[in-house]
């Protein structure tokens, strides 16, 4: 079984089919580039030809696994998640992002970015946060090696996770609430991006998700891979394969389910699940289901699937979750759904609190709001399936971060 | 010739380009805006294409966007307005833009459709010149239309000789990395572009980007053709419920 598989990796490589990887210019398939103005140029471009030999360097590859280690708790567990797996009759491991320092997966990548930029000389970090947790996770590393820290957020979503606003400010960060358009995640995207073509000089943009202009969708997804690499190691431990059946994450911009899919993306016989968070219901018009509403369009330098209106415009998503809440999602994801390697599900806004409910019940986990739409998966994908079942399928979940930010959205709808 | 041609070939200095958003302040008044703009003395004018995410501009232009966008301006719309304004304008006129509404309309459906209403050339900001050598600067220059890339005082030699012979009509020389409307001193630009004129460029140069009162247009005129001015313009348009009236006094406290 194994030497087979591994000849099916081999021959995928030889033939550059491999998903993980985008072209030089940054394109998985039709999806990617970077759509920058000049006034950026320099400073992506300064990025792009760098990242991979810094990434290669030893002595950054030795801190950057220094710091996973000793600072953000990796390797995190592979839990065998056994009240759930009677549930759904399935074999349910959770990767336990959740325990990352910070509590989220978010964490991963602002290490490995922060590392990068001292490499290159800045001294002022910014970022874009949605919940709050990669606001957190880049305050974070300022704070650990001493870096100036500007994070925008939208106002609305300053509101609904106020325990990571007042987390960023101890850990000395500025947050600057985004007030244009629908006041999350996306416009807090468009000022982290002008603050940095107005710093030209000193500041690296620690990009929260792999969405943005080439390198960052490849960077980041390098950053998350850990993710998977680790999954590989402890299920073989744990139960003989290196590989499940299935992989669920859920996805925002997608750096989860990038990190979570990426050691299985020329695996094909792991399949992989992607959840999107539907909102309200996918026609509502209050939802975030990319896949299913939008279209081939450019948004934040790159092109991948956006909700856009017929004329172009962006159009204003909505999640319960603020990490979910985004109108596109990376164009490596775009280019997985396009092909048909990953599966796209989605979630509404009651289905994820109602998987949040269980897993608290279940197994003693708070799942945050967006791993929550991941968790939901499962009802979605094993409760007629598996009926006829004859063995129990192995699931990997990755629970991406922890609900201690969603308190107070989950004690309105406790019942 | 063309248009831009015969401006930058009759007129080699203080070249007033004005930016404006289709459909700001009011969706209707995208014309009287273009009629006074040539009436008071602009020599040719930037017609922006409002979008939801504009992102190298400043509160100013942002702001008139999303007023443009909530007056119901559209792609369709704006073509509608233009259908016969050569009629009446005979200044050159740029759409300006992002490229995500360009490509819902159809890239090359867009070009036609501006070459055929008589417009000049188009300004992306985030078209990127891969992109422009891949893909869409044939379609361009397949209907006739100038394509300015943008260059900023952070781009080397190679760089600007590069975008300099990729474009056409003219260069847009940014006076500093920065968003719209933000406060450039036009003053420290100089040895940026002491070091433009060096190059031998193929186009006129206009500077853009903190241009915003006489003095700052004289400045920029000093070291380019000419000057472009976009967020003052729409912060007085912003102040003044009459267009025309807005347009005037603007224009002749730049150029009086
Ligand atoms: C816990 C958690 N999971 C998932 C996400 C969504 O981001 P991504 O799709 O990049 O993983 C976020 C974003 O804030 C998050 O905090």
């Amino acid at each position: 079984m194994s030497i087979s598989r591994k000849t099916i990796t081999l021959k995928k490589m030889n033939s550059e089919k491999s998903y993980t990887a985008p072209d030089k210019h940054g394109y998985y398939g039709q999806f990617g580039g970077a759509f920058i103005p000049e006034m950026l140029y320099r400073n992506v471009e300064e990025l792009r030809s760098k990242y991979l030999e810094l990434i290669a360097d030893i002595n950054f590859q030795r801190e950057l696994n220094l710091l996973l280690h000793d600072f953000a708790g990796r390797p995190t567990p592979l839990y065998f998640a056994e009240r759930l797996s009677n549930q759904y009759n399935a074999n349910i491991y959770l990767k336990r992002e959740d325990l990352c320092h910070t509590g989220a997966h978010k964490i991963n990548n602002t290490i490995g970015q922060l590392l990068l930029a001292q490499r290159m000389g800045k001294k002022r970090i910014i970022a874009e946060t949605g919940a709050g947790q990669h606001g957190v996770a880049t305050a974070t590393v300022c704070a650990l090696k001493g870096l100036d820290c500007i994070v925008y957020m939208g106002e609305k979503d300053m509101q609904r996770q106020a325990p990571n606003v007042a987390r960023m400010k101890m850990l000395g960060a500025k947050v600057i609430p985004a007030i244009s358009g629908s006041k999350t995640l996306k416009d807090a995207t468009n000022e982290a991006i002008r603050d940095w073509i107005n710093h030209p000089d000193d500041t690296h943009y620690i990009i929260g998700s792999v969405v943005g202009p080439h390198p960052y969708p490849d960077m980041v997804a390098r950053f998350q891979s850990v993710i998977s690499k680790e999954i590989k190691e402890q299920l073989k431990e744990k139960t003989g394969t290196a590989f499940p059946d299935y992989v669920i994450a859920c996805v925002g911009g997608g750096s989860n389910a990038a990190g979570a899919f990426y050691h299985f993306l020329d695996e094909e016989n792991v399949k992989l699940i992607a959840v999107e968070a539907a909102g309200e219901g996918l026609k509502t018009g209050k939802s975030a289901a990319t896949t299913v509403l939008g279209k081939p369009g450019i948004l934040h330098g790159s092109k991948s699937l956006l909700m856009q209106t017929a004329d172009g415009q962006v159009v204003e998503p909505h999640s319960i979750s603020a990490g979910l809440d985004y109108p596109g999602i990376g164009p490596l994801h775009a280019h997985l759904f396009t092909n048909g390697r990953a599966n796209f599900l989605n979630a509404t806004d009651r289905e994820a609190l109602n998987a949040a409910f269980e897993l608290a019940k279940l197994e003693g986990i708070i799942p945050a709001l967006e791993s929550a739409h991941a968790l939901a998966g499962l009802k979605k994908l094993f409760t007629e399936i598996n009926e006829h079942a004859k063995k129990r399928e192995t699931v990997v979940v990755c629970l991406s971060g922890r609900g201690d930010k969603d308190l107070e959205t989950y004690m309105q709808h406790i019942s | 010739m063309n248009r831009l041609e015969i401006l930058f070939s009759t007129k080699k200095h203080h070249i007033l380009n004005v930016y404006g958003t289709a459909g700001f302040p009011k969706l209707n008044s995208t014309l009287e805006m273009m009629r006074s703009l040539q009436e008071c003395g602009a020599d040719m004018m930037e017609l922006g294409m409002p979008y939801s995410d504009p992102l190298a501009d400043g509160p100013v232009i942002q702001h008139s966007n999303a007023i443009a966008l909530s007056n119901g301006m559209t792609m369709q719309k704006l073509f509608a307005v233009l259908k016969d304004f050569r009629k009446e304008i005979h200044i050159p006129v740029i759409l300006m833009g992002y490229l995500n509404p360009v490509l819902q309309f159809g890239f090359e459906k867009f070009c036609a459709a501006a070459a055929s209403v008589g417009i000049d050339g188009l300004i992306i900001p985030d078209l990127p010149e891969f992109e422009f050598e891949n893909e869409y600067g044939t379609i361009i220059k397949k209907y006739g239309l100038s394509f300015s890339f943008l260059v900023t005082p952070e781009t080397p030699d190679v760089r600007v000789k590069k975008l300099d012979s990729l474009s056409s009509g003219f260069l847009y020389a940014v006076s500093a990395s920065a968003t719209t409307g933000g406060n450039t001193h036009v003053s420290d630009i100089a040895s940026y572009f002491n070091r433009l004129q060096l190059l031998n460029l193929k186009n006129p140069v206009l500077v853009g980007f903190g241009i915003k009162d006489k003095n700052s247009f004289n400045t920029a005129c000093r070291y380019a053709q000419g000057a472009i001015i976009g967020s003052a313009y729409i912060a007085a348009l912003g102040k003044n419920e009459n267009v025309n009236a807005a347009t005037k006094s603007f224009l002749s406290s730049i150029t009086g």
